[in-house]
């Protein structure tokens, strides 16, 4: 971090490298991060697989057997289609709150002082690993339509709005990737990383309005979800995702929430990351 | 930049460090310590298991803040500059750096986009130095199927796509069978002579130390107990000593006062790991 009162010569080789050069090497550092973790999914897409079951199961059991009753999803939309919207936040929150362990990871192994000894900006890498999140749950995103389709659940296929609900779950992702780095960086170690996963999906999950609307809730249940990210995500992809869905905040709320704490996030977590080397 | 830069002398040292500190909680690791490295230059930094040498080393390479004192690394202050000493060294730490889920070829990528290699000239570099480490054929593996001399050759290989004025590497032949290390020798003299790099090396190996490197630190318990050429250590010492008599001499001087059990070495380790 630059300091104040920088010397001549510090400011002399900052100048030579133009702003825009610093815009575009800070655009190759980020991509580079991102597309490495691309690289590895590639390499071994298993992992996909495996997580596919559990957005299934929700769908086909949870969702078949509360379909049965009547007046939980606003409206008239039907419940599978309520559902299938976020059921879709929730496979992307499953694999970002997690991600942090492969943060735990990397140090364990050294792979992380490979990166941070690099001149990327801390930020950089830290919104690298926020997209890798993003590429990660499109791929969860993917499956889902295919089984809501199969469902018989009214999806709107206009390109634009695929569009949107594939912006929205990334930057979703990022969101809780970028929580969990930050958790990864203050707990350290694997076992307790996973203790406090678990403890941290079911409140985001169920304190949000991903399986029943916000106005089932208890009063002081429905403030909280109110501060839970996943419900602007939910809501932004409740109405991009469904023929007959709609949002109860606006999309530019939505959007607007998901983007300030995400760059919130990331500011924090780049001055934790680069600590985790130590 | 680094290929006229290097035959040209460099005034001042290729690495000045002065007075460089760092405390965890009531450990010192590293205790004002003072050196000053020649341009292509050989330096071998050696000592006990604990005595400092990878914290001196992480702070080198701007991971780690010193808790006071400085130095300078290729021009640049570690402190007040360490985004500009990152881009002109190469670290090679001692753990494991390449991703063994990415192939050699999707490493080198890696590395060449994060230090700023052009993007016309990182598919040339990447090729040629793949080559130069006798990697070019496993260049589509995964590294996690690479030998450990393989993947050190590929980490070496990593931290040089960039041309670092220096070049930093942490026990490279630790796990090495002798072949192996005799290639990643063979790899830092040839950055000595022909692209006049400057190295700072750490080892367990004694033979290793006297025969490659130009001058040598040994460190204990933080300090720098010795500087010199191995012939002038080895002097101080006696006729026929070798390095080794050396190290158990000096380190042994202070052997009294130190007595650490696995609780002292446990909390010291810890430190090292947590603080910060």
């Amino acid at each position: 971090m630059a300091k104040l009162g920088a010397p001549a010569e510090l400011s002399a080789t900052m100048a030579e490298r133009s702003l825009t050069q610093a815009a575009g090497d800070y655009l190759t550092q980020t991509c580079a991060v991102a597309a490495a973790e691309v690289q590895k999914l590639y390499h071994d897409p298993l992992e996909l697989i495996t997580r596919a079951v559990q957005p299934v199961l929700w769908l086909m059991l949870f969702g078949e057997v509360m379909a049965r009753v009547r007046g939980v999803a606003p409206g008239n939309i039907p419940y599978l289609d309520y559902l299938a919207a976020g059921i879709l936040a929730q496979s992307a929150l499953f694999v970002a709150i997690f991600y942090g362990i492969s943060a735990i990871w990397e140090r364990d192994l050294g792979v992380l002082q490979r990166y941070l000894a690099s001149p990327a900006p801390r930020s950089a890498l830290v919104l690298g690993k926020a997209l890798s999140a993003g590429v990660r749950a499109l791929s969860q995103a993917i499956i889902v339509y295919v089984l809501a389709l199969l469902l018989g659940v009214g999806i709107n296929l206009n390109p634009l709005n695929i569009a949107g609900v594939a912006a929205a779950i990334v930057v979703g992702s990022a969101l809780f990737s970028t929580l969990s780095l930050i958790i990864a960086c203050l707990v350290k170690t694997r076992e307790r990383f996973m203790g406090i996963g678990q403890v941290l999906t079911m409140p985001i999950f169920f304190a949000s309005n991903a399986i029943y609307p916000l106005s089932l809730m208890p009063a002081w249940l429905s403030t909280v979800s109110h501060f839970n990210p996943l419900t602007y995500e939910v809501d932004a992809l409740r109405v991009l995702m469904l023929l007959h869905g709609a949002s109860d905040y606006g999309l530019l709320l939505d959007f607007g929430v998901l983007v300030v704490v995400t760059a919130a996030l990331i500011g924090v977590a780049a001055r934790m990351y680069g600590r985790m080397g130590y | 930049m680094s290929d006229q830069s290097a035959h040209t002398p460099l005034a001042e040292p290729a690495v000045a460090i002065s007075e460089l500190t760092r405390t965890f909680g009531d450990l010192t690791a590293v205790d004002h310590v003072s050196l000053s490295i020649g341009t292509a230059e050989i330096f071998g930094i050696i000592g006990p298991n604990g005595a400092g040498k990878s914290t001196l080393i992480r702070m080198l390479a701007t991971l780690l803040p010193p808790t006071s004192g400085t130095a300078s690394v290729a021009g640049c202050d570690i402190v007040r500059q360490p985004a500009e000493v990152r881009r002109r060294i190469g670290y090679v730490p001692q753990l494991l750096s390449a991703d063994g889920s990415l192939t050699g070829y999707e490493n080198m990528l890696l590395s060449a986009r994060l230090y700023g290699v052009p993007r016309h000239e990182r598919k040339e570099r990447i090729e040629r130095a793949l080559i130069r480490m006798g990697l070019a054929d496993a260049a589509k593996h995964l590294a996690g199927h690479y030998s450990g001399g393989m993947l050190r050759r590929l980490e070496i290989a990593q931290s040089l796509l960039h041309r670092p004025a220096v070049l930093i590497l942490d026990e490279p032949t630790v796990g090495l069978d002798p072949g192996a290390r005799e290639t990643v020798w063979d790899r830092v003299i040839e950055l000595r002579d022909r692209f006049h790099r400057t190295m700072i090396v750490t080892s367990h190996l004694m033979d290793e130390i006297n025969e490659f490197c130009d001058r040598i630190a040994l460190i204990d318990r933080g300090r720098t107990a010795a500087v010199g050429t191995p012939a002038e250590l080895k002097a101080k010492v006696g006729p026929d000593a070798t390095l080794n008599d050396v190290f158990i001499q000096l380190v042994a001087a202070n052997e009294g006062e130190r007595e650490r059990g696995y609780g002292e070495v446990r909390r010291a380790r810890r430190a090292i790991r947590d603080h910060g």
